[in-house]
């Protein structure tokens, strides 16, 4: 969890919002800080997280959450993470020889080579319909990331149909959050995977873009974010105006600073 | 078991760090060295100067993704040096390839440099150094002492990394005494009827069961722990995605599976990330007619490197790149058990094969030494070199305004 953006966002870990659905998306560079924050915040927050986590191993999300003071198998054995380990999940899929017991794998898709995510929704609701010892406060939707998907073989459509479900199920029926990570280029033929971003911008509450400097490289500034506020215009305020802001990601932590206002350069 | 691979110290940063002195740790495998920020296991990549620019080398369990150049004479080099630092290192070999037979390719390795000559040296430099270090700690060039060694003597690494000659070849008795598997794709289809689970091409399908046999087998996935001496498979992928490969990606724009590549990368990784293994694959992405599957390859790749190679482009007469061979691009880095990942300072780098050694170095103009250098020639010079950053910046995207 990084303090700064959430100040950003006017967002604490002591009443985190509801019923959003942030988008995070990046180009040119790697977004996936916003996910290690997003990730430490809501469990700091005392939500119920369910992490799709397809392109990375546990231990790396787990190494990384340790930097930034939240345990992952201490939140696992309390029952406030679900965490779906996509690249082992393949593995047993496609090598394990003995028949799953009772439920279906959520990436059963990889097998069946058709293109249908129903058991992954499956897999989302279950873990994150609240039953009546819970204590937890909103239930979380994190994926990462949705174009992993679209690489395995998923039509577009169904990713939509996807997202759309997780939403109306986790946004809306149990009142928590999506957060979905997004790769895109401006310049790019991938005309799926824009198909999708395009569509996933649209629906969501918040987008936060981290762009690549367009002038190449530096060393003191990895990229600039774009945090756009997609409320409703009648209620918009001063502060839902698109704003941007550069940051420079430090071992522990990121350090968001304005346009032009680096401390290398100043 | 996941753990094993990159977050092999993560479990030890958990468990007390009492151990006892006979137990053998990850850290105790040949030809490896653990990068203790990351707590990851890295291996050389064959090349030196490449492990510097990579930010020490290849963490066990990733995949290494070299864009061919267009001869593809490079990119084959690079392959051989890192099957060549397996060798020497003593680590186990898969060497699949649908063009050359693995065994012909294992012949033609270069051999490393590691005559006893030269060891003596490094022994004696090493025993110098150390009784100085015993003595009252005294240093004229201070300054110096936290400088990163990027490129530092062959002494520096050569535990960790080898250099190799070129012009000959591995010796058959080393090549003997290591273990390696093969996968060559026109026997593979021979032996069995055609199969297909999820939809893949049939060569990848095979060539996934392939990995996972000989991972399960040789117990690099720690399922036998007690079995014997852990070590490395070291797994090579030539020409993927070629049409020998029966790809027809390389071939069309719209073609009839899309998928198939990416599917692949996927699922190795998945058998990469759960065993003590590290690959290494050749891709002719300049071939690769719909730019959407390079995109969604680079995304499920962890080290993405692109040679551009001056053979046969005007380049190559260029008075700018006469020390240089081609240049190297740097699209990806892994960013693992980590926020940031460890770039170099620049991106302009080129290589060069020298007599016996292939290096990569930063890209410089060349030192003007005539004495009559004619301004346009100097013009020349300037206008090659703006032409140079447009194409190198791997993220350099607009060249309008400066953003700071």
């Amino acid at each position: 969890m990084f303090v700064e953006l959430n100040e950003l966002l006017h967002a604490s870990p002591e009443r985190p919002e509801q019923g959003t659905f942030t988008l995070l998306r990046d180009t040119r560079t790697d977004g996936s800080f916003l996910v290690h924050h997003f990730l430490s915040f809501y469990l700091k927050a005392g939500c119920k997280v369910c992490f799709v986590a397809l392109i990375q191993s546990f231990s790396h999300y787990n190494v990384v959450a340790q930097k930034l003071g939240v345990s992952l198998p201490a939140a696992k054995e309390r029952g406030q993470l679900v965490f779906l380990e996509g690249l082992k999940s393949c593995f047993e899929v496609l090598f394990k020889e003995e028949p799953p017991t009772g439920q279906p794998n959520p990436l059963q898709f990889i097998r069946e080579g058709g293109s249908n995510l129903k058991a992954l929704y499956e897999f989302v609701r279950t873990s994150l319909t609240p039953s009546e010892s819970d204590s937890w406060k909103c239930p979380v939707l994190l994926v990462d990331d949705v174009s992993v998907l679209l690489s395995l073989g998923m039509r577009p459509v169904d990713v939509l149909d996807f997202i759309h479900y997780c939403r109306a199920t986790v946004c809306s029926q149990l009142k928590g959050n999506v957060v979905v990570l997004v790769h895109s280029r401006e310049d790019s033929d991938d005309t799926e995977n824009e198909l999708v971003v395009n569509a996933l911008c649209h629906q969501s509450n918040l987008i936060l873009w981290a762009e690549g400097l367009a002038t190449g490289y530096c060393k003191d500034i990895h990229g600039q974010l774009k945090i756009i506020p997609r409320g409703p215009a009648v209620l918009s305020t001063e502060r839902d105006l698109p704003r941007t802001y550069q940051y420079k990601i430090q071992d522990r932590n990121v350090t968001f600073f304005a346009r032009g206002m680096s401390a290398a350069v100043l | 078991m996941a753990a094993l691979a990159t977050g092999g110290a993560t479990r030890r940063g958990i468990a007390p760090s009492f151990r006892r002195a006979g137990e053998p740790g990850l850290a105790a495998l040949p030809g490896t060295r653990p990068s203790l920020r990351r707590g990851q296991l890295l291996l050389s990549s064959g090349v030196p100067s490449l492990d510097a620019v990579l930010g020490g080398g290849l963490a066990v369990g990733t995949l290494l993704l070299i864009e061919e150049d267009k001869y593809g004479i490079y990119s084959n080099l690079l392959f051989k040096y890192f099957l060549a630092e397996g060798i020497v290192s003593g680590h186990h070999l898969f060497v699949a390839s649908a063009k050359e037979d693995p065994a012909d390719i294992l012949k033609e390795l270069p051999a490393p440099l590691l005559d006893d000559i030269y060891k003596n040296e490094v022994n004696e430099e090493e025993t110098v150094f150390k009784s100085k270090e015993s003595q009252d700690y005294m240093k004229i060039a201070w300054r110096y002492q936290n400088l990163p060694k990027m490129e530092a003597s062959p002494a520096a690494s050569s535990r960790f990394g080898h250099y190799y000659d070129v012009s000959k070849t591995l010796s058959p008795e080393l090549l003997q005494s290591t273990k390696w598997h093969r996968f060559f794709l026109p026997e593979e289809i021979s032996l069995q009827p055609n199969i297909n689970i999820c939809n893949m091409t049939s060569g990848y399908t095979r060539l996934l069961q392939s990995i996972q046999r000989i991972i399960y087998q040789e117990g690099f996935d720690g399922s036998h722990p007690q079995k014997k001496q852990k070590n490395i498979l070291r797994i090579g992928i030539q020409n993927l995605g070629s049409v020998l490969w029966g790809e027809d990606i390389c071939c069309t724009d719209n073609p009839e599976d899309i998928h198939s590549l990416t599917k692949f990368l996927y699922i190795l990784r998945s058998l990469l990330r759960m065993s003590l293994s590290a690959c290494i694959i050749t891709v002719p992405a300049h071939l690769i007619q719909n730019k959407a599957i390079m995109e969604r390859v680079t995304n499920l790749s962890d080290t993405v490197v692109g040679l551009e190679s001056f053979i046969g482009s005007e380049r190559e007469t260029n008075p700018l790149y006469k020390d240089y061979h081609g240049l190297i691009h740097i699209h990806q880095i892994p960013q693992l058990n980590s926020l940031i990942c460890d770039v170099s300072d620049t991106k302009d780098l080129a290589f060069r094969l020298k007599r016996k050694l292939f290096t990569i170095e930063r890209l410089h103009l060349p030192p003007d030494l005539s004495d009559t250098v004619s301004r346009s020639s100097k013009q020349d010079l300037a206008e090659s070199a703006k032409l140079l950053s447009s194409g190198c910046g791997a993220m350099a995207m607009g060249k309008k305004h400066l953003d700071f």
